[in-house]
């Protein structure tokens, strides 16, 4: 139950990948047939990822390698682009580190930031966004959910503020992807980021939508491939497993996403009820239908990674002790949580392969599995350790 | 797979000695829950021996398992002996630790060796 993390390749997508690497491995810039070939199974691709966002035509799409090229590309090419239009950008405390890594950079070109704060639930400050922009202000960039703590952020509003300024509107919808139903035209967004594996796609391709009219500039220089703004040899076999993910999950999104709602209030509300002292983070319903991040107060997230991993379930943490940098998670700090709070979150993330089942053992092993290590840890009060 | 050795996850699976000594000779208490990890270790001594031992720990697996190794290595040595207990031999004592987990995670020794300290603080101020 770690799909934030990583899902398998569909099989109806590797599938459809198969022939692009041995028979039809043409390159989409040649002019023979061979290389026709491989361009119109791309262009097949572009179509198929344009309807799954509402996009008004294929061409609004770029492929990349990834969400982290998606992103790089949507906020350097616009902050460069538009720099004689004014120095300011603004987006929140939670994103993606694709997303705040890149400000950061930015910020040492000379370029201002602003990271707007969120509540405790994690939705945006809308109103603290609205005053901190500027006549500067060029970009604004706001991912569609949380995938760590679920939350939904609201788009569409921050959409309508950012077109009254003529702002220009990122939106980093990896975590909603698939998920969620997106329209780029009802919501008001000028760019979006989207990656091939969160839809049961191949990993290291990845989309960019890009509004007709918006001046971005490439951040990549070379043979001019997706034009322009993306040089390079397009992976064919990946992009056409974008495509043929982008359309699966826009068919099967409406009753997978309501059998993994299910799911997800299933947990949520039996370990609520089951365990003392547990919370969940993030918004109770503007919320991934995937997503579930539950708190145990005086027990630390890896040991429970490392309990739920001997009895066969994968899950992530929060805490600083799974992360490289041994700090816990930016977003849950960012929602007000303690470190100590931070470090006993435990992420729970459905996919198409999580079942029924799977749901009723982690609520039967789970409050054991608390106990115990609340009889470990010194933490614990008194009352918690009978 | 595990990042863990098989010993390292064997100790956080059947801890040895977890608990507390009501009546202690000696409680040293290391670290911090801000940093995820927080380690009680208790001790009773008799002739100049550790005699019982026992730990409460809060933090991730590999700080459980050398709170668990650390009462191992202790349990029944002389004073003396048990604080040249190092982390290092904690660490080798579980057939090694991930690099990221060295310093932050094995501070069981330190945990030790602040329960001797307290012991002899106590020693000193009865006499």
């Amino acid at each position: 139950m770690d799909c934030a993390a990583g899902v398998p390749v569909d099989s109806r997508v590797l599938e459809a990948m198969k022939p692009y690497f041995t028979e039809a491995y043409g390159n989409p810039s040649s002019v023979h047939s061979l290389g026709q070939e491989a361009k119109k199974a791309v262009e097949e691709a572009r179509k198929r990822v344009a309807e799954l966002i509402g996009a008004e035509t294929k061409d609004e799409i770029v492929f990349t390698s990834g969400a982290t090229e998606g992103n790089n590309l949507a906020i350097k090419g616009v902050a460069y682009r538009n720099k004689s239009k004014g120095n300011h950008l603004i987006t929140s405390t939670i994103e993606h580190m694709s997303v705040i890594n890149t400000f950061k950079y930015l910020q040492k070109e000379g370029f201002k930031t602003t990271f707007v704060p969120v509540d405790k639930y994690g939705t945006i400050d809308v109103e603290a966004l609205k005053k901190t922009m500027t006549d500067q202000t060029i970009l604004i960039s706001v991912m569609y959910a949380n995938g760590e703590i679920g939350t939904i952020e609201p788009i569409k509003e921050i959409g309508e503020i950012a077109h009254e300024k003529g702002i220009i509107f990122h939106v980093d919808a990896v975590a909603a992807e698939g998920q969620l139903p997106i329209n780029v035209a009802d919501e008001h967004i000028d760019l979006l980021t989207l990656s091939s594996n969160d839809l049961y796609g191949p990993k290291g391709v990845g989309a960019l939508y890009i509004k007709s009219g918006t001046k971005i500039q490439p951040i990549t220089q070379g043979g001019g491939q997706e034009r322009g703004l993306r040089s390079g040899t397009e992976d064919v076999a990946g992009v056409v497993g974008m495509g043929k993910a982008a359309e699966i999950a826009l068919k099967e999104m409406p009753s997978e996403s309501l059998r993994l709602s299910k799911l997800r209030d299933r947990l949520i509300k039996s370990v609520l009820e089951k365990i003392p002292y547990s919370f969940l983070n993030g918004h109770s319903t503007k919320r991934l239908p995937n997503n579930a991040n539950l708190r145990f107060s005086y027990i630390e997230g890896e040991s429970l990674i490392l309990s739920l991993d001997m009895e066969g379930v994968y899950v992530s943490s929060g805490s600083a002790c799974t992360s490289k940098t041994l700090e816990p998670s930016h977003v849950l700090l960012n929602i007000g949580l303690k470190h100590e709070e931070a470090h006993g979150s435990l992420l729970f993330t459905f996919g198409r392969q999580t079942k029924e089942e799977d749901v009723a053992y982690v609520v039967e092993i789970l409050p054991d599995i608390v106990k115990r290590l609340r009889m470990i840890s010194p933490l614990t009060p008194k009352e918690l350790r009978g | 797979m595990s990042m863990y050795t098989e010993k390292v996850m064997e100790h956080f699976k059947n801890p040895r000695n977890m608990g507390e000594i009501p009546d202690a000779d000696g409680v040293g208490t290391v670290g911090n829950p801000v940093c995820g990890d927080l380690m009680t270790v208790y001790i009773k001594v008799k002739d100049n021996r550790i005699e019982d031992i026992k730990f409460k720990t809060f933090g991730c697996g590999a700080a459980i398992a050398t709170s668990s190794m650390i009462t191992e290595l202790a349990k029944g040595k002389t004073i003396e002996k048990a604080i040249k207990i190092t982390r290092g031999d904690v660490a080798d004592s579980l057939g090694g630790l991930p690099p990221i987990k060295m310093h932050c995670s094995n501070l069981a020794a330190d945990a030790l060796h602040a329960a001797i300290k307290d012991y002899q603080a106590k020693k000193e101020a009865k006499q």
